[in-house]
């Protein structure tokens, strides 16, 4: 149970800082709708998830929060990706990838 | 790494703001509702509808919230400040319990607090000079000696080939006038490089050098120590360039030690220090071109060559020495040396300081120990109290770990109180250790300032003492079954596990027990050295200190001036025997020399017969001191320069040289200058250099024969030692107002050589009556517990008709037996470790009798102190009352 929410964790939080790398910044819930949107709904999160990946984020210095307004004239906490944010993004992906590639070998190995 | 202490630091940002930040958070979460709602309104919702989706969309805002809330601060703190809050509610609720053992832990973590600075301060904190690793001083296999002659220290130093430089050092008892009148004064007369190699600097003024000795008296130099400078010159800076009198010799105050340097004699607070080279202008002799004056020189010490290994060093000091003896065997006996640390003078005062402060120490670990024990058993006992309070939490889904965290914060908190108090008391005795000087004669105290690592030492004992403990309700918490405890209530684990309570009661009594043994060995041993055999009678008598060089006699002029003093204090009305000697027995002061047959030609050191303590005496010294004179005769005035040599000896000395006491009456033997010496009489046998020497060759001489101008006065009467003590004073000031001399009774003299005995009982006295005390309090707590456990089945026995007597013996034959077990095995263990008390105590085992019987006795008597009143209180219930109870 732990280890798998570990996993999600880290997931998360790689999916939240690619967003605000991508996408500039962004409110909450404009992250959840377009995690939610890229992923096809494939994954349904509790939006509210994505808060306690923000504030970890936050804490390690690699997105940065401000308070601003947002289209429709409302006031939001916008979230920003930092420069150690991106170095960080890149290590992540590229260890991401490398994994996954790993994973999807061994899933494709024929048994004899 | 670093991203954990930027996170660190980040969230102790947020944890000075909580409240900021959960408000900003649930405006966020607010606003992502609202969105949420409003998208699904435009989906084409319900607005009702719309809300509860967009609420299962984000989830618990209540558990969000907390969430966030938890990456905030640091839950660790929340949880330790929470325990903290319990802990202390539970510290209010049983004050007494808890003063008990923060008293209990107090005492024991100040005992080893105190006892451990005193060890860090003479044993294992290095001198307090530069590179204290490589300096060594030279001392004799053997004796432990470092004493040297001038010249042989001159060649030691020059011939060497292992240390830098060599620096000799030798203590020196002087009337010091620095402008209120002459005042003894003790100092260390050094060699010029004695501050260069031990690399002082000064805080006034300089220091001499080897460049600053010119051949003998050339360097009339004198440099302050910081405390004789503070007390007699206020802090005068002005003090470089004033003049001061050392014994009636001009000298120019060139400089003032840092306060931090006391010379290189740990126990040994000098007032000054001057160059070597003087030593002789000082003291009137010839000390500095005497091969054969081996007092000239106390101690000789330096820094080793790089490389160089203190074994390989000794082999270099003894083939130098080898040579020197070779070259004069006149004066010299083979000796071999070995290299030690100076700051105890080797291991002469080292093995001693060491094996005490050890024993000591581990007596002191002991007390802890079953400090630790007592208390574990105590809140294991509480913890039972406890058990359905505990079950009821577990049943609720409380951690067990989260439980074990709470009762080791509880103990931890206790501990450090206890360990906090014990401190502060220790720096208190600490305090008053250091200033106390037990010999007022000698400057001799310990610095027993404690430094950071006492601290240290007691915030660790605090820590490990309260895990300690608290491990054993612990142990118990995380064996409970919840179910079985509500189901049968509390009582039910009082059966098997009160076995570990049992050991553990069982344990700290044996320890107490051991404790209890070795103080009463300590008493008894202090009771027989006060017994005597000293070989001359301390009580009603003062002694008094006159140094007639201090005061510039010639050494000419010396007979005259004793003659005339004896004469005059003889007229102090209430005198009954006055008379001159110059080494009081037992009072620090050494003199022995070679004795040869009569009919040795040959005098070199290999042939002497015996070596013999030597004791310069006016005529009436025996009959004054008490001396009991066996066979023969004592001396008179006539044994003077121009009748023949004559002297006393003890029966030691007569059985080694004659035979017998009787026999050796008329006889004769020769001293190492070749004079032959009539034995005239049989002195009763006594103590010399220590309480716990063999008997030991010594002789009398008349003073007029070997005049000393160093000098005791002894002086009996029955009268009031005050007031004789200003009479005598008067008497001196009339004979010569320069005179300065010390006065105190020869009860108080002996204070010197009863000083290992009286301390190791007080100290053992102390150690034991914390043990009994722990002791007490164990028994009393085990007691006490099992009375208020048992009291309902009391009440029915009672009820049912059963006897007063029978009650007893249910309630308290088990603490009894726990008792007569744990004292048991204490005696036991006191018999194990008799060679360790011996070694503390004179004569002392505790195999005696009396130690054993009084041991038995006071345990025994502190098992009914410790149950008298849980006792009393299981027999004064009344049986219906704790029926209807419950």
């Amino acid at each position: 149970m732990a280890g798998k929410s570990e996993i999600l964790q880290g997931t998360l939080d790689l999916m939240v800082l690619k967003t605000l790398d991508a996408m500039g910044p962004l409110h909450g819930y404009g992250i959840a709708v377009r995690i939610e949107q890229v992923s096809e709904e494939v994954l349904q999160i509790n939006q509210g998830t994505v808060y306690a990946s923000l504030v970890r984020l936050v804490h390690k210095g690699w997105i940065r929060a401000e308070w601003g307004t947002s289209e429709n004239n409302r006031s939001a906490k916008y979230y920003s990706i930092t420069a150690r944010g991106r170095k960080q993004l890149a290590a992540e992906a590229a260890d991401w990838t490398r994994i996954s590639g790993v994973i999807g070998r061994l899933l494709q190995m024929e048994s004899r | 790494m670093l991203d954990f202490l930027r996170t660190a630091v980040s969230r102790a940002r947020s944890a000075l703001h909580l409240d900021r930040v959960d408000d900003d958070f649930r405006q966020e979460l607010a606003s992502h509702l609202k969105a949420l709602t409003e998208e699904n309104i435009r989906r084409g919702m319900q607005p009702d509808e719309a809300l509860r989706q967009a609420h299962v969309r984000l989830g618990s805002m209540a558990q969000l919230r907390e969430e966030n809330r938890a990456w905030q601060g640091f839950p660790f703190l929340d949880t330790l400040a929470q325990d903290l809050r319990y802990s202390w509610r539970m510290l209010r609720k049983s004050p007494g319990f808890h003063v008990t053992a923060i008293a209990t832990l107090a005492l024991g973590i100040g005992a080893n607090a105190v006892v451990f600075a005193a060890l860090n301060a003479i044993v294992l904190r290095p001198l307090n000079v530069a590179r204290p690793e490589s300096l060594y001083s030279i001392h004799r296999t053997g004796d432990n000696a470092a004493n040297q002659s001038y010249p042989d220290y001159l060649d030691l130093r020059d011939r060497n080939r292992s240390f830098e430089d060599l620096a000799a050092y030798n203590f020196q008892l002087v009337g010091l006038d620095a402008g209120a009148g002459a005042a003894r004064a003790w100092g260390v007369a050094a060699s010029g490089n004695y501050f260069d190699i031990l690399g002082i600097q000064p805080r006034l003024g300089r220091f001499f050098h080897a460049a600053d000795e010119h051949g003998p008296n050339s360097a009339p130099y004198i440099v302050l120590s910081y405390g004789y400078w503070h007390v007699h010159f206020r802090d005068d800076p002005n003090v470089v360039g004033r003049i001061v009198q050392l014994n009636k010799h001009p000298f120019t105050v060139i400089g003032v030690a840092p306060p931090e340097f006391r010379g290189v004699l740990l126990i040994f607070n000098p007032d000054f220090y001057v160059p070597m080279v003087n030593q002789d202008l000082t003291e009137g002799g010839n000390a500095l071109n005497d091969r054969g004056n081996r007092d000239a020189v106390f101690l000789t010490l330096g820094h080793l060559k790089a490389g160089v290994t203190p074994a390989q060093a000794a082999a270099d000091v003894n083939a130098v020495w080898a040579a020197i003896v070779k070259t004069y065997p006149d004066n010299h006996g083979p000796s071999t040396f070995a290299l030690a640390r100076p700051g105890l003078y080797g291991e002469f005062l080292g093995r001693p300081m060491r094996t005490f402060l050890s024993a000591l120490m581990s007596l002191a670990v002991l007390i802890l120990v079953a400090a630790c024990a007592n208390l574990g058993s105590l809140f294991a006992a509480r913890a039972t109290d406890r058990a359905r309070e505990m079950a009821l939490r577990l049943a609720l889904g409380a951690g067990r770990l989260r439980i074990a965290r709470q009762v080791f914060t509880e103990a931890l908190l206790i501990s450090c109180a206890g360990g906090a108090a014990g401190l502060w008391g220790a720096v208190l005795l600490l305090r008053s250790l250091r200033a106390w000087q037990p010999f007022p004669q000698w400057p001799l105290n310990v610095p027993l300032t404690p430094d950071g690592t006492v601290y240290v030492v007691a915030l660790l004992l605090a820590l490990a003492s309260g895990f300690l403990f608290g491990a054993v309700p612990v142990a118990q918490i995380l064996r409970t079954y919840p179910g079985d405890v509500i189901k049968s209530g509390a009582r039910s684990t009082a059966g098997p596990r009160a076995s570990l309570r049992d050991l553990l009661l069982v344990g700290q009594i044996a320890i107490c027990a051991v404790l209890v043994t070795s103080s009463l060995v300590a008493v008894r041993g202090l009771a027989r050295s006060l017994r005597g055999g000293f070989g001359f009678q301390p009580q009603n008598a003062i002694v008094v200190n006159t140094l007639l060089d201090m005061a510039g006699y010639r050494s000419d002029q010396v007979p005259a001036v004793q003659k005339r003093m004896l004469e005059s204090i003889e007229t102090i009305p209430g005198v009954s025997a006055v008379a001159l000697v110059d080494r009081l027995p037992l009072n620090g002061d050494e003199g022995e020399d070679r004795i040869f047959r009569d009919d040795a030609s040959d005098l070199r050191p290999a042939n002497a017969a015996t070596t013999a303590d030597v004791i310069k005496i006016s005529p009436d010294y025996l009959r004054t001191a008490g001396t009991v004179l066996r066979t023969g005769r004592s001396f008179t005035p006539h044994d003077d320069r121009t009748a023949p040599r004559v002297a006393v000896v003890n029966q030691e000395f007569a059985r080694q040289m004659f035979g017998s006491p009787v026999d050796s009456v008329g006889r004769y033997f020769k001293l190492r200058d070749g004079i032959h010496i009539q034995v005239v009489g049989v002195a009763e046998d006594g103590k010399y250099g220590n309480l716990t020497e063999d008997p030991k060759p010594a002789m009398f001489l008349p003073i007029l024969q070997s005049p000393a101008s160093d000098t005791w006065l002894v002086v009996r009467s029955q009268r009031d030692a005050s007031r004789l003590a200003d009479a005598i004073r008067g008497k001196l000031k009339e004979l010569d107002p320069g005179l300065p001399s010390f006065i105190q009774t020869w009860d108080n003299a002996m204070g010197l050589p009863l000083f290992p005995a009286r301390m190791a009982t007080a100290t053992l006295g102390v150690l034991g009556l914390i043990g009994a005390m722990l002791s007490v309090t164990g028994i009393f707590g085990m007691a006490a517990y099992s009375i208020s456990h048992r009291l309902k089945e009391l009440g029915i026995r009672m009820a049912l008709g059963a006897q007063r007597s029978q009650v007893l013996k249910a309630s308290l034959s088990r603490p009894f037996r726990l008792l007569a077990f744990g004292s048991v095995a204490g005696l036991g263990l006191g018999i194990l470790a008799s060679r360790v008390l011996a070694f503390l105590v004179y004569q002392a085992t505790p195999r005696d009798p009396l130690v054993l019987a009084g041991s038995v006795l006071a345990m025994a008597f502190l098992g009914l102190l410790a149950t008298w009143i849980p006792a009393q209180r299981a027999l004064s219930f009344d049986p219906l009352v704790l029926l209807r109870e419950d």
